[in-house]
Formats: structure tokens, sequence, C-alpha cells
């Protein structure tokens, strides 16, 4: 398993979700968890997923991710999960 | 497993806070470059270094781009250049040489800065070491990535005082050679005491004896993410104040740790140390005076400066050492004048004085950090605050170090521009009163006494 998380902020708009979930399955990435929160008007989710089948490389689904966040006008960031994990757990 | 909550507060720490791995430093054993033949030795060392460090820029921009965090900075440090030249160098010019070689091999591999045209001269100098610091100037001047350090004394070994003069003269001379750039070279120039053999921040960094043939260090940042964390526990106790930075501290040393042990698996080299260091920018808001002033002073140099920053130095070691197993370097809060933009409006308001900031660096690393003084500082003065400042780590047991720039041609109330990194500031004033006598007397401060521990 090679878990990774995006995540989207950005104004909230029809089919952002939608947008995205096409994208990995079209990429093969497993989603294993999605949480998401509006807090005045904004959108903000966390997907975390897993790369261990993709048929992509990570820098690939990161740059597309991002065209693809541009294009709904959101921003999305594609990290390794180790960074949280690093920092928020002993 | 991870949630929404704390994805975004490491994202704002990174988007917002400034939070970043300050730098990879590479650690580069050169000792078996060494030889008697000149030509030999720099096509040796080129040769080493383009092929060690071949991949280390662009390993460290693939980490931070997988892990969302900035890498700002990838650095070589290497044997101290006295005892790799010491067979093949004959006179100053041999040296700068060397110091060609390195600046072009550093430029080759991309990256930020090389350091460790350095001499360790704790209680004597070797002829070698002698022609490497003669060298400095020049050599300073003719390149433009490297970094240079010599440390003239330490706990052990007590002061070399024929050292610390020398190095006085040495400052103002390589002030003199780049006084077209503001005396930019005194910028890349730190006379240490105690300096650490696994220091991966500049000016000071090189890579110690006691090292191995390669070795990857890294140095954490993150002044603005404990700022921002302590804006939210304003006129709380002491207690939940040291709480809060060491659990920022904390999280901030386990991104470093992260990136160095990715960094020492895609590199092939042993990871060394993590330096947990509060390194500012001149950024907005990455500013160590900023935490000073929300623990409760009015500016960085109030009644109170040295004891917020002994507590904030403190706290960020007890958080940092849970979140890495091995410590070393620098390890503490930078408090250099112009790379801080919270110090230069503290300087400016009139609140910080070369004084006070010795008397900070009792309590933190280093010491005297990017000061600009007048131009017409005497040499003997430097070699002064030298000396001052080699007593304090001398004494204490820690690292102290000067980096002053006596700027050719500017006076106190003066700006110095350089640039990048290393900001600007304004010329400070220095005591006027003379040290000379004391400066010229010859030979070395004996060690103290409780360095006798066996």
């Amino acid at each position: 398993m090679k878990k990774c998380v995006i995540t989207v902020v950005g104004k909230d708009t029809v089919g952002i979700i939608a947008k995205v979930c096409n994208y990995l399955a079209d990429t093969q990435i497993n989603i294993l968890d999605i949480s998401q929160t509006i807090v005045s008007g904004y959108f903000n989710m966390m997907m975390i997923v897993d790369f261990a089948a993709a048929t992509k490389e990570f820098g690939t689904v990161d740059e597309e991710l991002e065209e693809l966040g541009k294009s709904i006008g959101v921003v999305i960031k594609c990290q390794r999960e180790e960074i949280f994990d690093m920092m928020h757990r002993i | 497993m991870i949630n929404i909550y704390e994805v975004e507060e490491t994202n704002k720490m990174v988007e917002k806070e400034n939070l970043d791995v300050r730098t990879i430093t590479m650690g580069i054993s050169l000792l078996d470059c060494a030889g008697t033949d000149l030509t030999d030795v720099c096509n040796r060392i080129y040769n080493k270094i383009t092929t060690y460090a071949k991949n280390l820029v662009s390993t460290g921009n693939e980490i931070a781009k997988e892990l969302g965090v900035p890498i700002v900075n990838k650095r070589i440090s290497i044997t101290p250049i006295s005892l790799v030249g010491a067979s093949c160098c004959k006179t100053p010019e041999d040296y700068v040489e060397i110091a060609k070689t390195l600046d072009k091999a550093a430029k080759e591999v991309g990256v930020n800065f090389i350091g460790g045209y350095s001499a360790i001269v704790s209680k004597g100098m070797t002829p070698s070491d002698e022609l490497l610091i003669r060298s400095i100037p020049k050599a300073m001047a003719c390149t433009e990535l490297i970094c240079s350090s010599v440390n003239v004394g330490s706990t052990k070994t007590g002061i070399n005082m024929d050292a610390v003069r020398l190095m006085g003269e040495i400052v103002k001379e390589t002030a003199e050679y780049t006084k077209e750039n503001d005396s930019l070279g005194c910028a890349k120039l730190v006379v240490l005491c105690n300096a650490p053999d696994d220091n991966p921040f500049m000016a000071g960094a090189f890579l110690g004896v006691t090292e191995p043939d390669a070795v990857i260090n890294v140095g954490v940042s993150g002044p603005g993410v404990v700022k921002y964390a302590l804006e939210s526990v304003r006129g709380e106790s002491f207690e939940v104040l040291c709480e809060t930075i060491k659990k920022t501290a904390f999280k901030i040393t386990r991104v470093g740790q992260l990136v160095a042990q990715e960094a020492s698996k895609r590199l092939g080299m042993p990871f060394g140390i993590i330096d947990l260091s509060l390194a500012p920018t001149p950024a907005i808001g990455d500013s160590v005076a900023d935490i000073l002033e929300e623990i409760g002073l009015e500016h960085a140099g109030a009644p109170g400066t040295t004891a917020a920053l002994a507590l904030l130095n403190d706290q960020v070691k007890k958080g940092g050492v849970m979140a890495s197993s091995y410590v070393g370097g620098l390890s503490g809060a930078f408090i250099p004048v112009s790379e801080d933009q919270g110090m230069i409006n503290a300087v400016e308001a009139g609140c910080l004085t070369i004084e006070k900031l010795e008397a900070m660096t009792c309590v933190c690393s280093v010491g005297l950090d990017m000061i600009a003084i007048p131009g017409d500082t005497p040499a003997t003065t430097i070699s002064g605050i030298i000396a001052d400042e080699s007593a304090i780590g001398m004494i204490n047991q820690k690292t102290t170090a000067v980096r002053v720039i006596p700027v050719i041609g500017k006076k106190v109330g003066d700006n110095v521009e350089f640039g990048g990194l290393l900001g600007h500031a304004p010329v400070m004033p220095v005591n006027k009163f003379s040290c000379a006598d004391f400066v010229n007397r010859k030979g070395r401060i004996p060690a103290p006494v409780h360095s006798f521990k066996n």
C-alpha cells in the first residue's frame, strides 16, 4: 500500500468530488477515506488514497490533479501520507 | 487514520506560517583527495564532489514535491580545507586555486553553498592553517558559493588568541576585498568557538574528521510556526507557553526527520543528524524576534529578552529531541540581525544593541550573527568582539560565533543590502574604546578549570 493524501480547497461548486473521483478511477487509484467540510462557502476535502495500483507516476498524478483543480477553480494538492503521520502520530 | 484537521494544520503551517526544511546538507569527506600536486588535488576534489552530490538537488526537489514541504537549500559541507591542502599548498594563492575548484564544483551540482573552506586552530596553527586563513579574503572575493569558517577556541583547549588577532585582520581584509558588494565576503565568513563537526547551517558548516565519508544532515526551521502557535496562548502561564513551544518544535522536527530519512535512502548515504534550529529568514512572519515579541516583549532587546530567549531555546530542544534520535549540529534559535526582519526593526527602533545581542548569545546558538558595523572599526576591536564571544562559548561549553560585516565606506545608521536569504542590515554602533593592548598579547587563553573532567 502506498498511501497519499489529496486535499481540495476552494469555492464550493457542483461536481468537485465527481471530477476528482473520476480522475482517480481512471488512474486506478483507490479511495480509502473521504472527509469534507464547507466553511463559509469554502469547500474543504481530504481524501486518503492508495497509489499501489496507479497507472501513472506520483509526479504526473500530482501535476494532472493540479491542472484539474485549476479547471474547476479549486486548489488540489497531493502529498504522501508520511508527512502527516510523522507530524501527528507518535 | 489521519483526519482532515490534522491535514489542514500541516498545510496551514506550510502555506501561511513559512514552515520549511531549511537545508539538506551533504557532508563529503575530502581527506582522500589530499596529495602533493595541487592540480591533482583540485581534480580529485572536483570529481568527488560532482560525483557524490550529482543528484542532491534533484532528490531534494523530488522529496519536497512528494511531501508538499519546501526544502529551501541544498548544500555541501566538506572536510576543513586546511587539512586537505596541507601537502600541496605552499602559498595562500595555492589555496585560492582550491577555492575556485570548490566554487566550480558547487555550481556544477547546483547547490546554494559549499561550506568548509575552514581551519580548526583552537589551540595552535599549523603553517597550512595559517596559509589558508591568509587566503580567505582573496578566496571570498573570487568565488560566490563558498563559506569559510575558522574555529579559534574550545572548552577543552582554551582560546587561541594569536588566531583571534589574525582573524580580526582577516575579517577587515575580506571586507576590503569585497567592498564593491558592501563587503559581502564577510557574510560568508564566520569565526567560531566549540564548532560542531556536523553542522548543516552556513556559514559555519564543515565536515569534521570524526565524520564518515559521506553523510546527510538536515537543518529544520520554522520560527513562523512557533509564532503563530503562540498567538493562541496570549496571556497564559509559562507552563502553557512552554508546552505550546515544545509541541510545535516536535512537529517541525518530525518533518525534518522524515526528509532526512528519505534523502539518506534515496542518495544511498547514512543519515547523520537533525539540527533543531529556529532559523529565521527576512520574509515577514519568519522571525525569531517576532516570537520574542509574542512572548511579551515590545521589541527584541527589551529587558527580559535574554530570559525569553533562554526559555524559547530550551523548549525547542525539549520538543525536538523526542522527534529525532540523532540531534546535533548547532540546535538552538539563531539570532542573526540582517536575516530577521523583527531584529532589524528592533535595531532601527533603538531597542537592540550589540551588547544586548552578546548577552543573548549566552543562552542560544550561535553568536553575533550578520551584524553590519562601521567600515572603520579597527581590526583589534573586531578581535576583541571575537575574544568575548569565544569566552562565552568556552566557559558555557557551547558553540559561539562571530559573523560581523565591517562595511567599507558605511557608518552608523546607513543601511546595507546583502540580498536573498542574507537580507539587509542597519549599520550598528560598536564600542569605541580600545582593546588593542589586550588583543596584541601573544599566545592563548588557557582552558577553563571545568574542562578537566578526566
